[in-house]
């Protein structure tokens, strides 16, 4: 049925342009630089004018245009000089130049229709922490094919790590190690928040190991049920852990949450000499930018070792696996040390952005570790397409901007231009609150992108192929382990 | 391994004997919370054990279904019947019966529409692709209710009966939990002979043995899996109406928690294996209500979970075939 549906779609289109004498053969005999130009025009042209129609015009939109052409239209693969092929780095350099300097042009954007607003700055800091736990999904969901419903396991323990070591939680004890920028006098453990996030990273992956040793070796959907309850095993621990086991030792402080972090710094004599923030926090309105940079920093960190790693004879051995578990078998590939491996890395990342995030918001609180958010990381990873570095990129930014920011705006928005008399739209009676429908949203997403586009909105060609052409998929046993 | 199951068994063992000893009246009222509990989750378990029997695709909106039978119960049984405290035995009887119907057959149409939208066009996709289309009905179901009854509680009157059906050396039986088996076992038995005897449960197993097969010998298959997927969804709707009249109260998120119960007691009888669903299910029961109530050295409510979802990680690690199910190429 989606078959069907799209290709009518698709015929009645190119009947369309046929009658104005531009069959597909023709269009398809055009140079490629053409053909992408053309494309690109007809896309910012539309996004202009609904932005003219439906937004609030500001000519900064001309300058998004042109930035946008000019990353989309000229043929930058083949810019090669002196033998080096440097082609290929343009348009990420452009990508992250823009990145970088979005804190100084966010104030003068152009209001978007729908969506309204540009992402504010705690928005950013937002998507950069879930752009890492997406990616560290992307390894075992994307490269080794493994369904893990349970990352949330990984945040949660990721922002305890940050709420044990970098706090007043346990305040019997008082140890201080490289505490750069924190206030002085206070007890507890205070590490600088630089080693906690690496601690934290080690701590998670080591967790990952213990619930992937005994788990890997089952069938993908028994798999995806472990890591599910995992996953709701460490909020509860993180809610009733005040008095654990009827010790009165205090580990987690309940539902009360651990609060407050201390925020990441350089301390007070690389604050003189090289002029980094003392203490983040020191900065006042400044201090999400600061944020914002530190989440971009980490966020390259995690794309490079996702595209090194991929590369790698790890990496391979991943794909291998997700495509044909009995061939990998058979030529070498060991199941369980790769799979375990996929897992350990995806844990790494996804504990160095809970205590990142931990840090940010400065604590951590139980209620934050529900199911719901291991499946926001899913749909981030499935809406972008599984496998794909730049894909798990676009669909955590959008989906976590949706999270924090689109949907109210939506919301707003629907009821402003489609109220019934300036009021508020109703459905069965009660207004409608587009944010309350959050995970509907969520849910219809997921289901659409798997029924007519299951690799996703920017695929890796090898993960379509698989959707397409169907793979080998029958798991096996008696290799494992 | 067995080693340590053995002692683990032991232990448990130990503790329910010491609780008895310290309270044997008051432990026989929680065995029966435990009973009351089992057969509801028995009505879900059955639900996943019939579609992963057929499938081998664990329906995640599967506890959605039961919850939105539940306030499908709630509604019929307070807006159409107008049930309060004090009814008739008669208009009692009538309107849980008619109730029952509605939310079986609304519940029997939603699952197999749910399979016809989300599951059958990815039959031949890999294995993750349906489950995860699954997660995503369920996140579908819930915001559904959402929008129908708001994000807060949905409170049901007490309508059935607390009175006692038998007082004897401190120990009480109510009504109410009675009532609960009244309408649970004759489901249970009427699907029992629905697989066993009928033609279309001949169907049905066949279907589930190899499905090739079933078709070259001239069985619909995917009709007989949306049948399949109707009789589960009907089994949710029942556990819809005796949830939402026993504990009186209905939340969009409770199909997705005691699913995820019932899915655990699907898999600790074998999954795929029907009386082991039921089993599974009473043993779920019994352990959530001892937890839950006995006095001696138990974890208690909060613990709950922590401890369902063990059992299924242990069970799953270490028996994936259940305490029923038959040892498989596949494990499971």
């Amino acid at each position: 049925m989606r078959r069907r549906l799209a290709a009518r779609v698709s015929s009645a289109w190119w009947t369309a342009l046929g009658v104005a004498g531009l069959d597909r053969q023709r269009w398809q005999g055009f140079s490629p630089l053409l053909r992408r130009s053309v494309k690109a025009v007809l896309w910012v042209v539309i996004g202009l004018l609904l932005i003219k129609f439906f937004g609030v015009w500001n000519n900064t939109a001309f300058a998004l245009a042109a930035v946008v052409l000019l990353l989309v239209v000229p043929p930058y693969q083949r810019v090669v000089i002196r033998g080096f092929r440097v082609g290929k780095w343009i348009i990420p350099a452009a990508v992250l130049a823009i990145a970088v300097a979005y804190p100084y042009y966010n104030g003068s954007m152009p209001q978007l229709p729908i969506f309204t607003t540009f992402p504010m700055m705690s928005t950013m800091v937002g998507m950069g922490v879930f752009t890492m736990m997406a990616l560290g999904l992307n390894f075992v969901v994307g490269y080794a094919g493994l369904l893990d419903l349970g990352y949330v396991a990984f945040y949660a323990m990721g922002s305890y790590a940050a709420g044990w070591f970098a706090s007043s939680q346990f305040s019997a004890q008082n140890l201080r190690l490289g505490a750069i920028g924190v206030t002085p006098g206070l007890t507890g453990f205070h590490f600088s928040i630089w080693l906690v996030l690496i601690m934290a990273g080690v701590a998670t992956a080591v967790i990952g190991v213990l619930i992937g040793l005994p788990t890997l070796r089952l069938r993908g959907d028994y798999l995806a049920i472990v890591t599910l309850g995992f996953g709701e095993i460490m909020p509860q621990i993180a809610t009733n852990g005040d008095n654990l086991f009827g010790t009165g030792f205090n580990l987690t402080n309940g539902t009360g949450g651990i609060s407050p972090i201390d925020p990441p710094g350089f301390g007070n004599w690389i604050g003189h000499h090289l002029h980094l923030p003392a203490n983040y926090l020191t900065l006042g309105t400044n201090a999400d930018r600061a944020f914002y940079w530190t989440v971009l920093a980490l966020v390259l960190l995690t794309i490079f070792c996702s595209a090194r790693l991929r590369e790698s004879r790890l990496g391979r051995a991943w794909i291998a696996i997700r495509e044909d578990e009995t061939a990998a078998a058979a030529m070498g590939i060991p199941l369980m040390r790769t799979k375990t491996w996929a897992y350990a890395t995806g844990a790494f990342f996804g504990g160095v952005a809970g205590a990142y995030y931990a840090s940010y918001i400065g604590a951590a609180f139980p209620d934050s570790f529900n199911f719901n958010i291991s499946v926001i990381i899913l749909v981030m990873v499935i809406l972008g397409g599984m496998g794909n570095i730049w894909g798990v990129i676009f669909g955590a930014c959008f989906i976590e901007y949706l999270n924090l920011e689109g949907l109210p705006n939506v919301g707003s928005w629907l009821n402003g231009h489609f109220g019934p008399g300036g009021s508020d739209i109703q459905i069965w009676h009660k207004v409608l609150d587009v944010p309350l429908y959050e995970y509907g949203i969520f849910g219809v997403i997921l289901v659409v992108v798997m029924l007519v586009r299951p690799e996703g909105l920017i695929p890796s060609q090898r993960r379509a192929a698989e959707f397409h052409e169907g793979v080998h998929d029958e798991p096996l046993y008696d290799v494992t382990a | 391994m067995p080693m340590m199951a053995t002692l683990l068994v032991a232990g448990a063992i130990a503790l329910l004997v010491d609780n008895f000893v310290h309270g044997p009246a008051y432990f026989t009222d929680i065995a029966f919370i435990g009973l009351t509990n089992g057969a509801l989750y028995a009505l879900v378990a059955l639900g996943y054990t019939l579609v992963y029997g057929i499938l081998e695709l664990i329906n995640f909106a599967h506890g959605d279904v039961f919850m939105l039978g539940g306030l499908f119960s709630a509604t019929a049984v307070v807006s159409w019947f107008g049930l309060g405290a004090h009814n008739s035995t008669g208009s009692l009887i009538v309107a849980i019966f008619v109730s029952l119907l509605f939310a079986m057959v609304a519940c029997g149409l939603i699952n197999a529409a749910i399979e016809r939208v989300a599951y059958r066009p990815l039959r031949s996709a890999p294995r993750l692709a349906p489950l995860i289309t699954a997660i995503g009905m369920s996140f579908i179901l819930q915001n559904v209710a959402i929008a129908w009854k708001g994000p807060g509680y949905t409170a049901v009157p007490f309508v059935l009966p607390s009175s006692q059906v038998f007082s004897t050396h401190g120990i009480t039986y109510t009504w109410e939990k009675l009532i609960v088996l009244i309408v649970t076992v004759p489901v249970l038995l009427a699907l029992v002979y629905l697989v066993q005897k009928t033609r279309q449960g001949k169907a049905m197993r066949a279907t589930a043995q190899d499905r090739d097969a079933a078709a070259m010998m001239g069985i619909d298959v995917n009709r007989t899996i949306s049948f399949t997927f109707l009789i589960a969804g009907a089994l949710a709707g029942a556990g819809g109406l005796v949830y939402a009249l026993y504990y009186r109260q209905i939340h969009y998120d409770t199909g997705f928690r005691l699913g995820l119960i019932a899915f655990t007691a699907a898999v600790f009888g074998g999954i795929g294996n029907l009386p082991g669903a039921v089993l599974g299910a009473l043993a779920i029961g019994f352990i959530q209500a001892f937890n839950e109530g006995l006095p001696l050295h138990m974890p208690g409510s909060d613990w709950t979970e922590s401890i369902v979802f063990s059992i299924l990680i242990l069970i799953l690690v270490f028996r994936p075939e259940g305490l029923l199910g038959e040892r498989t190429p596949e494990g499971g």
